[in-house]
């Protein structure tokens, strides 16, 4: 299988706090990638490191074949993100959102106009299409945000938390975007509290103290830890 | 250049649908231009003058006349003694007293010597200044005119007397005081508002996460500057456009110089301020710190722009300071452009000093934005 994330011993320090400590793993195509930990563990700062936001203190890293430390614009054109905080424009339409994301990306006006179209029948969202997205709830904003992410036809998206806040059926309804997409041949590195989400991953990381402390399928993880579910294995390594 | 379009046109949609912010853009100046411009003068009229005259005589009554006749003077009332005089100083109802001793007449025909008490209350020490200036005004006047009566034609000293001034004052014949204020007052107008909304406009996509968006897309930071500030610079020349079209038909201040060198000029100085702009958003996390930060530069530039009080009265050091201010720079253009319409060689210096702080802060400004932390 071809490795689209690769991190040998990547480490980011602040001060004397080491927030991630030399973490090795690696992450194929198309690939479901569970990014899980408790609050303050370094899953954040791991996956800007990788993101090109934040420089590595030491340790090396390649993102869909790019040097995290030399060719980080690069590895920008070829992923793509959605933040724990919403990050579309609450005083720009849903229109508006992705011509202005696309553009950045590059893509034509044309190009911008057709994606618009399919994306706004894919999610149906015709009715809201020229209304502000400060006034959608947050479910619609998360599901407009997961395909602006996908817009430019990423090969590695990274979602942090993408599901925090929102209610079980949406949250199902994202899960299935998140399928479509990896079937697709994009890979999806993607971080939740939510158990049941993990359960959902091809290969799922646990991280602990800013040091990744098991990394498998969730199958072969319950089994080594002889835990019925994910929540217990998560339960029993986060809590040492 | 694709792409920059793209951030112009979203930027350009968010200023103009944010509804608290138009009204700022565009009423402020007008409202600023038009309450500042009438009220800040220097100049002092309706000084509240009273009198003691203890000698009630012909020349006592003719020097009262000439304060009665002054436009300066407001003579409130006269009165029998001097006790009651200064208790009308101390309840602030008179600013100046004059007290006439007895014998003012004979001792003036005499002696040709006679003395006169002024008091005049300098809790304001500038306007105290400057009405003590106007009263000695009506004073000579009155001198010169006795003189004429008291001292025989034959003496040599009064040669001098016919010795005529009249003051010829350029590029603002009136000395009105409007015709100078208003350009610096459309100067502060430009500067505070492209100031303000660049510096805050960064800050506020740092608040709300998309900056960090932005900083994931692989965007040049180059265009996301341009793109940004772009509006900016748009939105500061309309500012002018409007303020001097108001100092025109308002205000009827004279447009002597070139329109298009006081637009070349602006469009550079803007560059400057909204990369002090930018410069302030890159290390502010909020956008109340950003508007702190703002104004304590801003009232700084204000104070020591030569706007309100001249630079050359400032101590030296402080010269010195002002030589960093581009707001001074703007308001010596303006004016000169304006009221003794200079050319550009004359505004050459003032151009290049421009051109080196929008360098400067600008290439601050781009080196301090940093995509990666």
């Amino acid at each position: 299988m071809e490795k689209v994330i690769e991190a040998k011993s990547l480490t980011k320090s602040f001060g004397d706090f080491t927030a991630v400590n030399a973490i090795t793993f690696h992450v194929e195509k198309g690939e479901i990638f569970g990014f899980l930990g408790a609050n303050g563990a370094g899953k954040t700062t791991a996956m800007k490191m990788l993101i090109g936001i934040s420089n590595p203190t030491s340790g090396e890293a390649k993102v869909a074949g790019f040097d995290v430390f030399k060719q980080r614009e690069s590895i920008k054109n070829n992923i793509g993100y959605m933040s724990q905080k919403f990050a579309l424009y609450d005083d720009l339409t849903v229109k508006e959102n992705i011509t202005f994301f696309g553009g950045i990306y590059g893509l034509s006006r044309e190009v911008i106009k057709s994606k618009t179209q399919v994306l706004i029948k894919e999610l149906n969202l015709e009715e809201v299409e020229n209304q502000l997205v400060g006034s959608l709830p947050l479910g619609w904003k998360q599901k407009i945000s997961f395909s602006v992410a996908l817009l430019h036809n990423p090969k590695i998206v990274f979602l942090d938390e993408p599901t925090g806040g929102v209610d079980p059926i949406t949250r199902r309804q994202f899960w299935e975007m998140i399928y479509k997409a990896a079937n697709q041949g994009t890979t999806i590195f993607v971080t939740t509290h939510y158990m049941d989400e993990a359960e959902y991953c091809d290969r799922v990381s646990i991280m602990v103290n800013g040091k990744i402390e098991a990394l498998d399928t969730p199958k072969n993880l319950k089994n080594s830890y002889k835990a019925d579910s994910m929540n217990d294995v998560f339960l029993k390594l986060a809590r040492g | 250049m694709k792409i920059l379009g793209f951030i112009i046109q979203k930027e350009f949609k968010q200023i103009f649908r944010n509804k608290g912010m138009l009204p700022i853009i565009f009423v402020m100046p007008f409202i600023q231009l038009l309450i500042l411009s009438n009220a800040a003068t220097f100049d002092i009229k309706n000084i509240k003058f009273s009198y003691i005259d203890n000698d009630h005589s012909t020349y006592s009554r003719e020097l009262i006349s000439k304060f009665e006749a002054s436009k300066y003077f407001h003579v409130i009332t006269d009165f029998p003694s001097e006790k009651k005089a200064k208790l009308a100083m101390l309840n602030g109802d008179v600013n100046v007293i004059l007290e006439i001793p007895k014998y003012f007449e004979r001792d003036l025909q005499k002696e040709k010597y006679a003395n006169l008490s002024v008091t005049i209350n300098a809790i304001d020490g500038a306007s105290a200044g400057v009405e003590n200036v106007y009263v000695n005004q009506i004073i000579q006047n009155f001198n010169k005119n006795i003189q004429v009566e008291l001292f025989q034609p034959s003496n040599s000293n009064i040669a001098s007397v016919d010795i005529l001034t009249i003051p010829s004052f350029w590029y603002n014949k009136t000395l009105n005081y409007k015709t100078y204020m208003v350009p610096g007052i459309l100067v502060l107008l430009v500067t505070m508002i492209t100031l303000f909304l660049s510096g805050m406009n960064i800050v506020r996509e740092k608040e709300i996460g998309t900056l960090e968006q932005i900083n994931v897309t692989p965007i040049k930071k180059s265009q996301f500057i341009v793109g940004k500030l772009f509006p900016f610079w748009v939105l500061g020349l309309s500012i002018l456009t409007v303020g001097l079209i108001i100092a025109k038909v308002i205000f009827n201040v004279p447009i002597v110089g070139n329109l298009m060198l006081m637009y070349l000029y602006t469009s550079i100085y803007i560059l400057v301020i909204l990369g002090i702009g930018l410069f302030i958003s890159n290390f502010t996390e909020t956008q109340q710190q950003a508007m702190f930060i703002s104004w304590f530069f801003m009232v700084i530039f204000i104070l020591m722009s030569g706007l309100f009080t001249p630079i050359e009265s400032m101590p030296n050091w402080a010269q010195r300071i002002t030589d960093f201010n581009p707001i001074k720079y703007f308001v010596e253009v303006m004016r000169m452009v304006m009221l003794k319409g200079s050319g550009f060689i004359d505004i050459l210096p003032q151009v290049l000093k421009t051109v080196l702080f929008a360098l400067i802060m600008n290439g601050l400004a781009v080196w301090s934005y940093k995509k990666t932390t």
